[in-house]
């Protein structure tokens, strides 16, 4: 049995699946029970299984996440959500010197920190620098923890289940823009495997890694290119950016022999670079030419409309890399038109204003 | 307190000598009162979290004193298996979750583990231990104000030894203002005690768990106390200019053992020949927990991979 919902019901469909299942589940996080539920994630949770299960907290990042490990000690299995990843950045301490090193500074003997934080990334619409950043490299460069970011409804679901269940803690980032797609997700108890990437187009011509947001602009991109001009790309969505699929990665490299990667952030010391480095050491005899990443530039997020306008990558900007990589002239025109909508909003649906 | 006191000098003694404790330590000589005290009046399946000065407060409450020595040597038997180091010791069959080097670092975790006790409803309670200077990192205000919000069973017990490494409190908080009625004013009932009468201590704390394991939610206990080697490592460093000679002959007057000792013998509860006895027995165990630590096998590398298994 599937049901067709958005990828906010979804997180909301798994985040009571989870608390269904095993009553040591709890839910907590600035805004968790308001009336607009984070985005709709988390709403109807309170209602179903009440105050000390579910709870708003203090503006206190740092501290409500080190009473997340130490209750995780005893057996809990804390969810924490931010309405912005920017606002965790207060607790990297918890999250560095104790979550991600707790396991393995006690030999295994003081148990695991079985914890799930929920960030979620903005872009557009004015976000700016202290609402979009997207600083999934800096907690996958952290040995101990795992850092998952789904794309479709159908993963959101899949993996935030497997996240909460699995020992390890786990930084679960949503991206803004993601919340309203939709698509058929299985009802119940349905896990999808952490540390596994979505293979979603397939091509000999180039692969394409991508991650969370950059995957839809990837899409569109793709399947405009193998329409118009039967180029097929492979299109490998991480879904899991620590443990990275490298398995996957590799036998598409030593297919096409030519790699692009997109990142939604920064490109220096970016998560795209040790792909491309990675790739460059295990791939290098398949290259038929140099690896392409496109992140975004190092340089603050600008915030206005007129600021932002060349600063993210859509997916011209990846046909037109593409083209480049294959040495051909592509009319990517009818592409740039098919987007249709101002540049800082994902679609309609965004009303603001955050 | 004996334990505490000979395992800590024992340190000392050997530390520079065999060079086979090869990690940051951190000795809590002169500190044993409050450690011993909470020992006695928490009951084993409460829980305990500790600062990087977490020697005393292990042994105290049970912790399983050749794995610590074990610990500290690197050996796989050790009770974090060669992992942790002096830093980083653990017994959770003594309800000993963890300590850790970050000042305040564990703090949201024990009242984390009291948020658990809470959700799962038992009677237990978990006890934090800190010192002076983590009542200046903001995640302390955070943790208070939450376990005070949810009123968990929580024992915050402040020892302040008066320095951060060789920081003194006066150049860190204000010399008016108390750090019992900083936390008075967060809402949390807090006093303070001498932290070098076991007694005193042992009664205060016994009080405040009483009071939590009633529900009544949590504690703040700021014992007054001083520890007598140097912030890290074997030796004294009085000579170096950050304390007087006078102030630490002063403290060393106010031994928390020998007052101890003293009263008990007064008041015909021991005789003098039980505690020769008692003192020789601890040595012995102790020497033979060095013995133990230096035969043991170190870990290998490869034992342990920071992955646990992939689901899927």
């Amino acid at each position: 049995m599937s049901c067709n919902m958005t990828f906010s019901q979804a997180v909301n469909d798994a985040l009571a699946t989870a608390m269904q299942i095993d009553e040591n589940v709890i839910c907590y996080g600035l805004g968790i029970p308001d009336p607009k539920g984070v985005f709709g994630t988390s709403l109807g949770l309170q209602e179903k299984f009440g105050h000390d299960r579910v709870f708003d907290m203090p503006c206190s990042e740092n501290g409500m996440t080190g009473i997340a490990i130490g209750a995780s000690l005893n057996g809990i299995r804390p969810v924490m959500t931010h309405q912005r990843l920017d606002f965790f950045l207060l607790a990297i301490d918890q999250l560095i010197n104790n979550a991600a090193n707790w396991k393995y500074m006690f030999g295994g003997n003081s148990g695991n920190v079985p914890i799930t934080i929920r960030l979620i990334i903005g872009r557009g619409w004015g976000q700016g620098p202290t609402h979009s950043q997207s600083l999934h490299s800096w907690f996958a460069h952290v040995p101990g923890l795992k850092v998952v970011s789904p794309t479709t409804a159908r993963d959101a679901k899949g993996l935030l289940l497997s996240s909460i269940f699995d020992d390890d803690p786990v930084i679960f980032l949503e991206h803004r823009w993601l919340h309203n797609h939709t698509e058929e997700v299985p009802e119940g108890d349905f896990r999808l495997p952490l540390g596994k990437a979505s293979l979603l187009r397939r091509g000999n011509d180039v692969s394409v890694i991508s991650m969370s947001y950059m995957s839809v602009e990837a899409i569109h991109a793709i399947d405009y290119l193998q329409d118009k001009c039967n180029i097929n790309c492979d299109l490998i969505d991480l879904r899991s950016i620590n443990p990275i699929d490298w398995e996957t990665i590799f036998d598409s490299v030593r297919k096409t022999g030519r790699l692009l990667v997109l990142d939604t952030g920064w490109e220096t010391l970016s998560v795209a670079g040790e792909i491309v480095a990675r790739c460059a050491i295990e791939c290098f005899d398949s290259m038929k030419c140099p690896p392409v990443r496109m992140a975004l530039p190092d340089c603050p997020t600008p915030t206005s409309w007129a600021l932002t306008k060349n600063y993210y990558k859509e997916a011209v900007d990846i046909g037109q890399t593409i083209a480049k990589m294959l040495k051909i002239e592509i009319n990517l025109e009818p592409l740039k038109q098919m987007r249709g909508t101002n540049h800082d909003v994902p679609g309609d649906w965004f009303k603001g204003p955050f | 307190m004996l334990l505490i006191r000979f395992c800590e000098e024992s340190i000392a003694a050997r530390y520079h000598t065999g060079k086979k404790m090869r990690c940051p330590t951190h000795l809590c000589t002169g500190q044993e009162a409050v450690p011993a005290a909470a020992g006695q009046a928490l009951r084993s399946d409460d829980f305990v979290v500790s600062t990087h000065r977490a020697h005393g407060h292990y042994l105290g409450k049970g912790g399983d004193l050749n794995k610590m020595i074990a610990e500290i040597y690197g050996k796989k038997s050790g009770c974090s298996g060669g992992w942790g180091g002096s830093m980083h010791l653990v017994d959770r069959s003594v309800g000993f979750i963890g300590s850790t080097a970050i000042v305040a670092g564990t703090i949201p975790v024990g009242v984390g583990l009291g948020l658990s006790i809470k959700l799962k409803n038992t009677d237990q309670i978990s006890c934090v231990f800190l010192g002076d200077a983590a009542t200046e990192e903001g995640v302390f205000y955070e943790s208070v104000n939450f376990a005070v919000l949810k009123k968990l069973p929580v024992l915050f017990i402040c020892e302040n030894n008066l320095y951060s490494v060789y920081s003194p409190l006066k150049v860190r908080q204000p010399e008016d203002r108390s750090i019992t009625s900083m936390v008075q004013g967060l809402g949390c009932p807090a006093i303070n005690g001498n932290g070098n009468d076991a007694i005193e201590s042992y009664e205060k704390i016994l009080k405040a768990v009483t009071s939590i394991r009633n529900g009544n939610g949590p504690v703040f206990l700021e014992f007054a106390t001083y520890r007598w080697r140097e912030h890290c490592g074997p030796d004294f460093d009085n000579h170096i200019g950050y304390r007087t000679e006078e102030e630490f002959e002063a403290w060393k007057m106010k031994d928390p053992i020998e007052a101890f000792e003293q009263k008990i013998l007064l008041d015909n509860i021991i005789d003098k020949r039980m505690i020769e006895e008692l003192k020789a027995g601890t040595q012995a165990k102790i020497d033979n927990a060095f013995k133990l630590a230096d035969l043991a096998e170190f870990p290998d590398f490869c034992d342990q991979t920071w992955f646990s298994e992939v689901n899927g």
